[in-house]
């Protein structure tokens, strides 16, 4: 299973086996891991399950598609180059070693 | 919460967004009391929007798939959430117990209703026919689904956002598809005529029939009492072995009537979400509340609005806030691969304005007077978000200022965040 990383506002790293065809944001909220909101649950509406991947891993993804690339500029923590939507990153094999950091706030 | 008293404890019953909401909610801002989340549905908390979407379509995750869960079964556990299966059947406001089928009773010190809404019926002979079907849970989904995958025909009665929906989920299966709509557009009480306009060629395009103005007087069936026709008031007949009725819904408000509580179309709440009892909240598509502005008493039926008043009702409930109900309503629809987001709440608009020159991507500005009022983005997000927090401020927008050349939502919000800073209207 895809093993993704998880890093808190404070540091804290945790790795998550998510299963593939699931999304990093889904892997966050099933694992209780703090500071993902999906208050929208996951359809691209909100913005509040924003990440920045990591600079070492960012390279594993495809670029956002418009939908996505729109709503990033409406995260609470400001967007960086490697900002995106958690609920967009459909977990594949090709993520296994993902890293991604957690902002510090959604909302 | 004072002291080393035990709070009073909170049930909850119905356990949609809303319901599950207000338990996690409460769990969120330390509340320390029980907390009992009562569902009828044989289920963990799910998601509802994709159960008329990506649900139906055999490709998708299935209804009641693991897919759909707002959370894992071990959360309720370790929020101390009591997460009780059953049917409310009497609540006793005076001994502050609500009573279930099997007579289990459950005391509290707060009675949250989020019982949401049902499915209207379509009063015609024939309704009960098997291959009809309404939809609102994970078991109506997984019905309709087993019968879509079977079909050749399917007929949706109403143009709304769920009956489009499902037509756009039977189309994309590859069955013949016909919308009967007794009004004469799609999503009539839900969008401007410009949107729905766009919704009717959408469909046409992907090879829908859309029959508007058409009254359905009969369903007919055959010896085994299967569907076959929808018989229209012209004397049509069309072929049909699947049924969709989308005709609206009814919020389920007997509880509360029962219990000696006001009730309207909803159950009539003030504006911090309380019924006529200190006791009882009600939230989500089962409640009618006040707008602050016109103080004119509405109900929603959506996510937001649900997941929003839970937040607002957790927040009294453990004395972070006393605020008045005033979030903006959103909501969103997808139909094959189009979305339409809506900001706002439209109560009546005189004018309307289109940004964009793609007939498939555009926003409708939609103005009361001076002021901008809601706005429906069709494949624009960013629209819709800049539309959000610009309504959220208060709408400053005039229309004369929309219609000045190379105007954009978002550099109007931008002009208006480096000007004066906005008086916020959220309650969050």
């Amino acid at each position: 299973m895809p093993e993704i990383t998880y890093v808190g506002v404070d540091g804290t790293r945790r790795r998550i086996d998510v299963p593939a065809g699931t999304s990093v944001m889904r892997g966050a909220v099933f694992n209780d891991i703090d500071g993902i909101v999906a208050q929208c649950a996951g359809n691209a509406q909100c913005a509040t399950c924003h990440v920045y991947v990591d600079d070492t891993t960012v390279d594993r993804l495809e670029p956002a598609r418009p939908d996505e690339d729109d709503l990033l500029d409406f995260t609470a923590c400001p967007r960086r180059p490697t900002s995106r939507l958690s609920c967009r990153l459909t977990v594949t094999a090709a993520l296994d070693g993902l890293i991604v950091h957690v902002p510090e706030r959604q909302k | 919460m004072t002291g080393d008293a035990q709070p009073p404890s909170v049930v909850i019953v119905g356990a949609g967004q809303g319901g599950y909401e207000t338990a996690a909610s409460l769990r969120e801002h330390g509340y320390r009391g029980r907390v009992t989340l009562i569902s009828a549905e044989d289920a963990l908390p799910y998601e509802r929007p994709p159960l008329s979407k990506a649900c139906l379509k055999g490709d998708g995750a299935a209804p009641g798939d693991e897919q759909l869960w707002l959370r894992p079964p071990t959360y309720y556990a370790r929020q101390s959430i009591d997460l009780v299966g059953g049917t409310v059947t009497a609540v006793d406001p005076a001994a502050r117990t609500v009573r279930l089928r099997d007579g289990t009773a459950y005391d509290y010190g707060h009675l949250v209703l989020a019982t949401g809404a049902r499915p209207r019926p379509l009063d015609v002979p024939g309704a009960a026919l098997r291959g009809v079907h309404t939809l609102r849970t994970a078991r109506d989904a997984a019905a309709l689904r087993a019968s879509l995958a079977a079909a050749q025909y399917a007929v949706v009665v109403g143009a709304g956002f769920l009956g489009l929906e499902c037509a756009a989920a039977a189309r994309e299966s590859g069955r013949a598809v016909t919308v009967v709509e007794a009004l004469d557009r799609p999503l009539a009480r839900a969008v401007s005529a410009r949107t729905a306009e766009h919704f009717t060629r959408l469909h046409r395009g992907e090879g829908t029939r859309l029959l508007f103005g058409q009254q359905v007087v009969a369903l007919r069936g055959d010896w085994h009492g299967k569907v076959t026709a929808v018989e229209l008031a012209d004397g049509r007949r069309l072929p049909a072995d699947l049924v969709v009725i989308g005709v609206g819904v009814t919020p389920r408000t007997e509880l509360a009537a029962a219990a000696g509580l006001p009730v309207g179309d909803g159950v009539t709440v003030d504006a911090r979400l309380l019924t006529g009892d200190p006791h009882i909240s009600a939230i989500g598509d089962c409640a009618a509340f006040p707008q602050v502005r016109s103080g004119k008493r509405l109900r929603l039926e959506s996510v937001q609005n649900a997941v929003g008043h839970a937040r607002l009702v957790a927040k009294r409930l453990t004395g972070a806030s006393r605020a008045h109900y005033q979030e903006l309503p959103w909501f969103w629809s997808d139909q094959f691969a189009t979305t339409v987001q809506i900001a706002g709440h439209d109560d009546g608009h005189d004018t309307e304005m289109v940004l964009g020159d793609d007939p498939d991507a555009f926003s409708v500005l939609l103005f009361r007077g001076e002021g901008l009022r809601a706005v429906e983005s069709v494949n624009r997000p960013g629209d819709h978000m800049a539309a959000r927090r610009l309504l959220d401020g208060g709408g400053r927008l005039k229309p004369g200022e929309a219609a000045a050349p190379g105007f954009t939502l978002k550099g109007h919000l931008a002009r208006l965040r480096d000007g004066p800073a906005p008086a916020r209207r959220g309650v969050s």
